[in-house]
């Protein structure tokens, strides 16, 4: 067993280049950080940051469904205002910031939700970008 | 519980008349709705008038198509085979080619006129299409879900006055001036007049008619006998086109 320090030495050298991308990330601090997203003050009506973290996109979709399919335009929020249902109108009228609150997200989770190939954001996003 | 052969076919043959004389029954008295309910007819059955003398579209008119454009985000594209149209303008020997003569009027073969779609009552688009992106409302507006068009283009060879388009490019660079209010489409999609679904939605007329300013164009409810569509077409002569193909087209042409 005259190898043994050869094999050992390898294999840790390996195990360490193997893991160089880990500990590369440890080092610029960048494996913890979620993405800063601009918040609105305020309750949202529709539901907590739980629940709208999970499943906005079932919200979504099931609003452009009752809109499209039923012409069901309006929804009740929790604090028991009528919306209408609409991702420009309703939730970037206080998410004004697809930029800092969608995308910053999606592009952390990696998802490319395809919204924007048709909608358009409202004036007064488009203003504030320009 | 014992039964005989005579007895068994007794029970069984008294219960089919049971069940067949409750059908009958029901299919003559229009019976078997829940008790109350009224018959369910919709609201409104929406159609368009246009006036053939008032519209000026032969003289350059283009109000009510630039209004559709911009309300509704319609791309403008030079070449024809990737034009896009909702409301447009057609020789009057096209759109209604069955209607001439030799000797047609000079002032018909040199007129144009605005057409759209039709939003049949028998709409064939709806029918050949084979995920249900299209479909006919209560109130009779031929819809379309964009989400869910998956470009066979089968509605457009199906219709057949020509009323959709396919997005054989991205639209969005093509629109000359944004409507965030309503949104773009996307390459490879179908898309066509939607008799401005969402302003009805909202209480208004159409944005074709709201432009209009000789007032040529009429929008209203067929089911309404006051309305102001029902009132025209009582009064005066109108045609529709290609109506021998069983299609119910709801725009009418006073002429």
């Amino acid at each position: 067993m005259s190898d043994r320090g050869l094999i050992v030495g390898g294999l840790v050298l390996f195990l360490a280049l193997v893991t160089l991308p880990l500990w590369f990330n440890v080092a610029a601090g960048t494996t913890s950080k979620l993405p800063e997203l601009t918040l609105p003050e305020g309750k949202d009506p529709f539901g907590t940051a739980e629940y709208m973290r999970a499943s906005h996109m079932d919200l979504l979709m099931t609003w452009r469904d009752e809109v499209v399919r039923n012409q069901e335009r309006t929804v009740v929020g929790l604090d028991g205002k009528t919306y209408a249902k609409s991702l420009t109108g309703t939730c970037l009228a206080c998410h004004v910031n697809r930029a800092t609150f969608c995308d910053r997200c999606h592009d952390y989770a990696a998802v490319k939700p395809t919204c924007w190939e048709c909608h358009l954001e409202p004036r007064p996003v488009q203003r504030a970008a320009q | 519980m014992s039964m005989d052969r005579r007895r068994f076919l007794e029970v069984a043959g008294l219960s089919a008349l049971a069940v067949a004389g409750k059908r009958g029954f029901d299919a003559l008295t229009d019976g078997g709705r829940a008790e109350g309910a009224t018959e369910r007819r919709p609201a409104a059955r929406w159609a368009m008038v246009i006036d053939l003398r008032k519209c000026v579209n032969d003289r350059g008119c283009t109000d009510c198509i630039a209004a559709c454009d911009r309300a509704h985000n319609v791309p403008h594209f030079d070449e024809r085979a990737h034009e896009v149209k909702w409301i447009w303008r057609e020789p009057f020997e096209k759109a209604f080619a069955d209607h001439g003569s030799p000797y047609t009027e000079d002032a018909f073969k040199s007129k144009s006129l605005p057409v759209l779609c039709n939003h049949c009552d028998n709409p064939p688009c709806v029918r050949v299409c084979p995920v249900k992106a299209t479909w006919k409302r209560d109130d009779g507006i031929v819809m379309m879900d964009y989400h869910r068009c998956i470009g066979c283009r089968y509605c457009m060879a199906a219709c057949p006055y020509g009323a959709r388009s396919f997005n054989w490019l991205d639209p969005r660079p093509r629109v000359k001036e944004l409507n965030p209010d309503f949104p773009t489409r996307t390459k490879g999609v179908v898309e066509m007049c939607n008799f401005c679904e969402e302003r009805l939605a909202k209480g208004r007329a159409p944005a074709c008619v709201e432009a209009c300013g000789e007032q040529a164009l009429v929008f209203g409810n067929l089911h309404d006998p006051g309305s102001e569509v029902r009132r025209l077409l009582r009064t005066r002569h109108a045609i529709r086109r290609k109506p021998e193909l069983g299609t119910g087209p709801n725009v009418y042409y006073l002429v």
